[in-house]
């Protein structure tokens, strides 16, 4: 960091702020209580850099020390410790490169021969008075290296080409798009992703029935789950459509519902007549263990099943619907 | 919980108060704890890291200066925690420490005139390698101008950022900063404007090394070679404790010496840098004028020119002491011309209203000034501190920066470092509601009236005033003298203690200067207005060539206040002496031993031959209680009894005619001061400013 000191002749006598910025000026004076108020003083320095075409003359500095009432001598303590305040003039686009390791390794060097080239020497404002530059610190945006910021926008993914050819259309005028300078919306990966590729992720259709991950293992004594699907429980007589809504059996929420329907009982008759041996066999293919039997599934099926809601509602609640 | 807390320092068990720093609590425990950054009279930064020390179980060492004793808390089985300052551990770090500040350090100790008396080469020595490793290049850092005064060799600089909070806290002008960070950091004025404080040079003396040295001391001399005399300032009425660094017949140098009851450890500018003003314009020998012109002569044939003008009878001389009086010369003078009759004798200035009665209380600071720090509201009547005693200022603004003290002045607004309530420009706002109101609710108020409000038309009513004010909100109590008089001559009381005014049906200053008489005597008498004495014939005694010389038909060289031994009574009237640090100029004598021998010329020989003799007198018999009787204590309180007996009576009522600038320009208040081109650059520098700010 080389010394940094003011440039007297180029800031010239005085200094104003816009009319404009008298707004934000006392949005952030009103942060402070009124004894503190050179809390303000970097807030209110920013905006002076900011209406003083992007850098910080003396004039402008003594007229935020007079508004917060500060010795300028502490004012210019902020002013040279920060380097985002500029103490000399800077072309109408200046340009923050950024020359720390990512960007680096990513070819910060070479737009640093293009900003030499196209513009000059860092600091140096081009006769023009549009184009400045000067290397920073990271400025945040390392997986889009190397980057620059051009004002108040980030430019990314430069090149040589496209870094030159931006400075090229700043220097004349033309429009410039912000972002990252390659077919990419703003950091996803280049060339398009890598991961996540698989269509069915996204259609919904890989939405089946499989080994919840959170569920406790099934029990030891079991033998292990068969690779192959066990034998479904008969369907005790052809099932009459539609469907019974089984979340009414306490116990049986919208996902079992699911998986029950997917085994092939769809209404409260076919559980009645489970035994308990296809009690067992169900619970192991829900995987579970014993809640059928503590919470009465199948006294609840035959209550239903004979359209005694009442009485179902009365004796084991609502169910989960 | 008790307010002290045990610690084990180096293996000694000791009990501190909380507030203590560790640092503090080591110093008390006898062991001798290096530091750059800190400073009793300073806020702690804690960023030199010099101060480290060993706390047992801590995982790094302390910086002992910004470590509270109260935060230390007690080892596991409750014993107090154990403290090292010395042993491989400390060392270390403390070697390490060194070795950074030294990194960026330059090696021109040759040619640097902190050079043996440097804190980073003494502490370089007792703490450093002996050899650098550091092979990469040192860090240049450009010099910064910061005035006349103070010379700037940035590259030594090791941020200790003494002179920032100095700047900041006591001299209360923030000026200096340091900018940028990291290794570009620098230590610089807001654009290398020069100091505007009065206490300036005191940085020079906070500076651990020698990035800040003297200007005007610049490669003069080394400190081995000077010889070193403890002495007494006489440019303000305050009797500063200085120490005149001499070497050979030259004054090379005065620095502040401790004295926490006057100056602390700080010295105003003009203190410090007048010396080059003791070797310029001097009188070395007697002259005479003849045919308009004087001419040197001896000393037998000037005393002979002066017997001879005083021969004009007792009604038609006049005597004039100035504002360098030393006491003995005053004491000598008075019996010597009281002796031949003469009765227009005074020290005052021209107009002065107060000391005639010869109650002392009346004129002397009777609240010292050290009592401001215990005082909570002070009214400034007719008076400017930060002129008139610049380094008193820096305790009134510590007492309003550190304790409860609140502020309010009568006379011209003036930038004086702290807040205060400005009650009115002229004396009738001593007589208003307002006034009362601000000393209303003060236990223990001060009122003090300067000088200059005193020498008015109407200064009696003034003192009267102010004293029935006093009495009025209770500034006079048991314990507590809360009234007294700020003055600008260091010579003043000392001459009036002597009973130096006139004799009853005398003449006083103006009148005496108005005119009429044949004779006059000036003691020194540069500061009054010379103009009106006609063809009278003009003996002028002093040491230097200003007004008085210039006006003179004789001249009787005498020694400055560097030359010789004698008493000074300060404005609290605290009686001190100066010590001789160098000989007098040529054939210039001391003060007395000149009136001692003009007054066996005349006839009437001095009851004195020496000057211990004198000071005898003085001090009165045994037992007999004198003005002079103690010497280096400030009455104070004592004189409550005194002060409550009233004001003395005053005729004529308050004036609505505003105070006036009491002093023109600071650094040039008196002979020595004006023959010091040091002065003459300030005052320069002072005035381009002052213009330059009404321009704006």
């Amino acid at each position: 960091m080389a010394l940094r000191r003011f440039d007297i002749e180029a800031g010239g006598d005085s200094f104003a702020f816009k009319p404009e910025t008298e707004e934000k000026i006392a949005f952030w004076r009103g942060k402070y209580p009124a004894d503190k108020q050179r809390s303000a003083v970097i807030p209110l320095l920013w905006l002076a850099q900011k209406d003083n075409g992007g850098w910080l003359s003396e004039p402008a500095m003594r007229e935020v020390a007079d508004r917060l009432e500060m010795p300028y001598i502490r004012v210019y303590e902020v002013a040279t410790f920060y380097t985002m305040f500029r103490l000399q003039p800077v072309g109408k686009f200046h340009v923050q490169l950024c020359g720390t390791t990512p960007c680096q390794l990513r070819g910060a060097e070479a737009l640093k021969e293009v900003c030499t080239k196209e513009i000059g020497k860092p600091m140096y404002v081009t006769d023009d008075k549009r184009l400045s530059w000067e290397e920073v610190e990271c400025l945040g945006a390392c997986v889009n290296a190397p980057m620059a910021q051009i004002n108040d926008d980030f430019y990314e993914d430069l090149t040589p080409e496209s870094l030159s050819d931006i400075l090229g259309r700043l220097r004349h005028g033309a429009d410039v798009t912000p972002g990252p300078q390659i077919d990419r919306v703003n950091s996803a990966p280049e060339g398009g992703t890598t991961v996540l590729t698989d269509p069915k992720l996204f259609d919904g259709s890989r939405a089946s029935l499989s080994a919840l991950p959170n569920l406790p293992a099934p029990a030891a004594a079991a033998p292990a789950p068969a690779p192959t699907p066990a034998p479904r429980p008969e369907p005790a007589v052809a099932a009459p459509a539609p469907k019974d809504d089984l979340k009414r059996i306490n116990g049986v929420g919208p996902k079992y519902e699911q998986m029950l329907y997917d085994m092939g009982i769809t209404h409260y008759s076919q559980i009645a007549t489970w035994s308990q041996e296809t009690v067992d066999k169900t619970e192991e293919l829900l995987g579970f263990k014993d809640r059928i039997d503590r919470e009465k599934w199948v006294d609840q099926a035959k209550l239903l099943a004979a359209g005694k809601f009442d009485e179902h509602e009365r004796e084991f609640g609502q169910g989960k619907d | 919980m008790s307010d002290t807390f045990k610690v084990n320092i180096d293996g000694q068990e000791l009990e501190v108060p909380k507030s203590h720093t560790l640092m503090q609590a080591c110093e008390e425990a006898g062991a001798e704890i290096p530091r750059f950054c800190y400073h009793e009279r300073l806020s702690v930064a804690g960023n030199c890291r010099m101060c480290l020390v060993e706390w047992e179980g801590a995982p790094k060492p302390i910086a002992s200066c910004a470590q509270l004793v109260g935060d230390l808390r007690p080892n596991r089985d409750g014993s107090a925690p154990v403290i090292r300052t010395k042993g491989a551990y400390v060392e270390k770090a403390r070697n390490g420490v060194m070795e950074f500040l030294l990194i960026n350090h330059p090696l021109d100790c040759p040619i640097c005139d902190q050079g043996g008396e440097c804190d980073l080469q003494d502490q370089a020595v007792a703490y450093g390698r002996s050899t650098s490793r550091y092979d990469e290049n040192k860090r240049a850092v450009e010099d910064k101008y910061m005035g006349p005064l103070v010379k700037t060799i940035m590259t030594r600089c090791i941020q200790c950022t003494r002179c920032v909070r100095f700047a900041a806290e006591v001299a209360g002008v923030e000026e200096i900063g340091m900018i940028s960070r990291g290794e570009s950091a620098e230590i610089t004025t807001y654009l290398e404007k020069s100091l505007t404080s009065e206490l300036s040079g005191n940085v020079i003396d906070l500076c651990p090394v020698g990035a800040l040295t003297s200007k005007p001391y610049a490669f003069n001399a080394r400190p081995w070679e000077l010889r070193e005399t403890s002495s007494v300032d006489v440019m303000d009425a305050m009797g500063a404790a200085i120490r005149i660094d001499a070497k050979g017949d030259a004054v090379m140098r005065i620095l502040p010496e401790t004295n926490e009851e006057i100056n602390e450890e700080w010295l105003s500018d003009k203190s410090r840098f007048v010396w080059d003003g003791l070797a310029r314009q001097r009188l070395d020998r007697p002259y005479v004028r003849r045919n308009g012109k004087l001419v040197p002569v001896s000393w037998a044939e000037a005393l002979e020119a002066t017997k001879s003008a005083l021969s004009v009878g007792a009604d038609q001389i006049g005597v004039v002491a100035g504002d360098l009086i030393e006491v003995e010369q005053a004491k000598a003078a008075l019996d010597l011309f009281r002796s031949l009759g003469v009765k227009n004798t005074d020290c005052r200035p021209a107009g002065a209203q107060y000391g005639a009665d010869g109650v002392r209380e009346r004129y002397i600071l009777n609240p010292t000034l050290m009592g401001v720090e215990d005082a909570d509201a002070l009214l400034l009547v007719g008076t400017n501190p930060r002129v008139e005693a610049a380094v008193w200022n820096a305790r009134i603004r510590k007492a309003w920066l550190w304790g409860d003290l609140k502020v309010a002045i009568i006379g011209e607004a003036a930038d004086l470092t702290y807040p205060y309530e400005h009650l009115g420009v002229s004396p009738d706002a001593l007589n208003t509601d307002a006034a009362r109101a601000f000393l209303k609710n003060a236990k223990k108020p001060m009122i003090v009236v300067g000088e200059a409000a005193a020498c008015r038309a109407d200064g009696a009513a003034i003192l009267a005033a102010a004293h029935n004010l006093a009495l009025e909100s209770g500034a006079i109590a048991d314990g507590w003298a809360g009234f007294g008089m700020l003055h600008t001559a260091a010579g003043r009381v000392g001459a009036l203690d002597a009973g130096f005014v006139p004799a009853d049906g005398g003449k006083a200053t103006a009148e005496i200067l108005g005119g009429g008489l044949k004779t006059f005597v000036l003691l020194g008498a540069d500061e009054v207005d010379l103009s009106a004495l006609g063809a009278a014939t003009v003996v002028y005694v002093g040491s230097h060539g200003d007004a008085g010389a210039t006006r003179a038909d004789i001249v009787l060289p005498s020694a400055a206040y560097s030359e010789m031994s004698a008493t000074f009574v300060n404005t609290e009237g605290r009686v001190q002496m100066t010590n001789r640090a160098v000989q007098p100029k040529g054939e210039a004598r001391e003060g007395w031993a000149i009136f001692r021998a003009l007054s066996a010329l005349v006839g009437k020989p001095l009851p004195y031959d020496t000057a211990d003799a004198l000071r005898a007198v003085l001090r009165g018999k045994e037992g007999e209680n004198t003005p002079f009787s103690g010497r280096g204590y400030a009455p104070g309180a004592k004189g409550v009894a005194a002060l409550k007996a009233g004001p003395a009576a005053a005729s004529g009522s308050l004036g609505n005619e505003p105070f006036k600038r009491t002093i023109a320009d600071f650094y040039l208040t008196n002979p020595i001061a004006r023959a010091s081109r040091t002065m003459a650059e300030c005052s320069a520098l002072a005035t381009s400013l002052d213009t330059a700010m009404a321009a704006e």
